[in-house]
């Protein structure tokens, strides 16, 4: 685990410097990711122009949740996002050659690439939290600064490891319902954008506590925002984001193992 | 204790069956289930500083035995134990001990110049530097590296990524090397150049190599032992030579002739196919040897180029089936 922890950055540089060395096209590319997730702030905007209030949140707190989700949304991509090759790797006997190596094999597929494209994305999601900061009435004090990058690394963590246990799922699966998994992050963070007392009781409830997106933004920000929570939740759930991103790696951790000890019986 | 240990290991897989008729909703989801056999029964022991060919015909359970010998793969019954490492269970630990080399896949970084995918394994297995620039230093002077070591792995010929695969899996000073095919694709040249090497090794290092292949040529050059496995099972352990004697008798004589002419009646051999000039003859070894049958043809027609061919793995495992009925044998494993 430490020896993984050190080879980290040595094995992401080794990833990155191939995709940087034409500058110019990774420039425009990060540009180009930068202007085209722009648009899912619009979407959110355009709704404001014809309402002063979504249910009772303003659009500087909506952007406030936008920020904070998408920022953690998109570091979960940078790191995981591309676990997506796994049935490649198992379909072609590549793991395998993982497999061999002194390292651990969900370290060994997560290093296969690094995603710094992402960052044009997480620069426009930084850029609306920056200004939701400064607008959506945040009353700042010394805890709720270090509050912040708390709540961004929890919800980091609690994306990435919805990822790791979608990805795990290809063992038995062979990659049919990959898919499905990505309505869980993808889609996960498209509904984190929005505070969650605007959905049905039951998606809520979903959200909340089996799929715990609503720790990522929504219950760190009522405490951050200083508000009332519309539904009533125990303030202790402001706080608990670290607590259930732990549980979330927990859980991944676990059905990784099994996927792995799984394909190590089966062979496929 | 050997290095490699071996006791009646066995491996099933359960494959899906379709469903045979059946109607309704129920019948269809419900899935039938066939175990398949991979690996049987299988024992062998193999001592440091052996180079052993584990050969057999494809779907023999050649490769299922490699990845159970690497920890990639869980055994279904048996007992293993490869440097005092259960596999399985201590991946980790083992990987430290063996190289391996999976002639179809690479362990390289495709993007990467080849020189930088050695440092990242250097990191990666934590060589010391001295050690590191020692190991990586004899393999580039014997097989020749200088040139292509700045050029990113994609755009290597077969040749050179094959050299820089067996390069990445010996800088950590495996006690076993583990190949899979690794001379598939390549030419005479290039096969050829890593026998040597593999040679050198075995007689510098000491290092315990084993090897499957469909290459008469590569155990000829490199392996006094064999193991011969088909269906799951083991069907000869000892050395090469008398295997040769009893069973891979039957070699074939190619040669092209300046012009097309009808087959060709010289004593001991039998053409077996005639296509324009060239045509194949088969002789069996105890008959006549090669140099007297080509001195015959030479006699009835004139040759621009011959060349000799061996007999298969298959055409071996064949004839041990035939010989043998189907029955088992074993001559007492070579000793060291």
């Amino acid at each position: 685990m430490g020896s993984e922890l050190a080879l980290y950055p040595r094995l992401a540089w080794s990833r990155v410097r191939g995709q940087v060395e034409y500058r110019l096209s990774f420039v425009l590319m990060l540009v180009g990711y930068f202007a085209a997730t722009v648009a899912d702030f619009l979407a959110i905007w355009v709704i404001f122009l014809h309402l002063p209030l979504l249910a009772g949140w303003t659009l500087g707190e909506v952007a406030f949740l936008y920020g904070t989700s998408y920022v953690s949304f998109k570091l979960a991509d940078m790191v995981v996002g591309h676990l997506d090759v796994l049935p490649t790797l198992v379909r072609s006997g590549s793991l395998d050659t993982l497999l061999t190596r002194p390292l651990g094999s969900l370290f060994q597929v997560i290093t296969i690439d690094f995603g710094l494209r992402h960052v044009g994305a997480i620069a426009q999601a930084v850029c609306v939290l920056a200004v939701a900061c400064v607008t959506a009435g945040v009353p700042w004090d010394a805890a709720r600064v270090a509050m912040m990058p708390v709540t961004i690394l929890s919800g980091t963590v609690i994306f990435a490891s919805i990822w790791v246990l979608g990805a795990s799922t290809v063992f038995w699966t062979m990659g049919n319902g990959l898919e499905v998994m990505n309505t869980f992050t993808y889609g996960g963070n498209q509904m984190a954008n929005f505070p969650i007392n605007i959905y049905a009781g039951w998606l809520r409830r979903l959200i909340a506590y089996v799929v715990p997106l609503a720790f990522v933004t929504y219950f760190p920000s009522l405490y951050l925002l200083a508000k009332e929570d519309p539904l009533g939740s125990p303030g202790i759930l402001r706080f608990a984001s670290p607590l259930v991103a732990l549980g979330c790696v927990a859980a991944a951790r676990f059905a990784w193992g099994q996927g792995i000890r799984h394909y190590q019986s089966t062979g496929s | 204790m050997a290095l490699i240990e071996v006791e009646n290991l066995s491996k099933q897989f359960r494959v899906a069956r379709k469903p045979e008729g059946g109607r309704g909703r129920l019948r269809r989801l419900r899935r039938d289930f066939a175990d398949v056999h991979a690996v049987d029964g299988v024992s062998f022991a193999v001592e440091a500083g052996e180079m052993v060919g584990y050969i057999g015909p494809n779907g023999a359970g050649k490769s299922t035995t490699i990845k159970m010998l690497t920890g990639i793969l869980v055994p279904s019954g048996g007992r293993l134990s490869v440097a005092g490492f259960e596999p399985s269970r201590q991946r980790r630990e083992l990987a430290r001990q063996i190289g391996v080399v999976f002639g179809q896949r690479t362990q390289l970084w495709w993007d990467l110049p080849l020189a930088d995918s050695f440092d990242l394994l250097k990191h990666i297995y934590h060589v010391p530097m001295a050690r590191f620039a020692a190991n990586l230093e004899r393999c580039v002077e014997l097989m020749e590296m200088g040139e292509f070591l700045r050029t990113p792995v994609r755009q290597l010929s077969l040749g050179q990524r094959m050299r820089g695969e067996l390069t990445a899996a010996l800088l950590h000073d495996p006690a076993i090397l583990y190949l899979d095919e690794p001379t598939i694709g390549l030419d005479v040249v290039a096969k050829a150049r890593i026998r040597a090497f593999l040679t050198a090794l075995n007689r510098d290092a000491g290092t315990t190599v084993l090897l499957t292949t469909h290459d008469m040529g590569d155990i000829e050059r490199l392996c006094r032992r064999v193991i011969i496995i088909d269906r799951g099972g083991i069907l000869y352990d000892g050395a090469l030579d008398p295997l040769k004697a009893r069973f891979a008798t039957e070699r074939t004589l190619v040669v092209d002739l300046e012009e097309p002419a009808p087959p060709l009646e010289v004593p001991f051999a039998t053409v077996e196919r005639v296509e324009g000039p060239r045509q194949w003859l088969r002789f069996q070894r105890e008959q006549t040897s090669a140099a007297d049958l080509i001195a015959a043809v030479a006699r009835a027609a004139h040759i621009v180029d011959l060349r000799v061919d061996e007999p298969s793995i298959e055409d071996v495992v064949l004839r041990i089936y035939a010989g043998g009925a189907g029955e088992r044998f074993s001559s007492t494993p070579s000793p060291g």
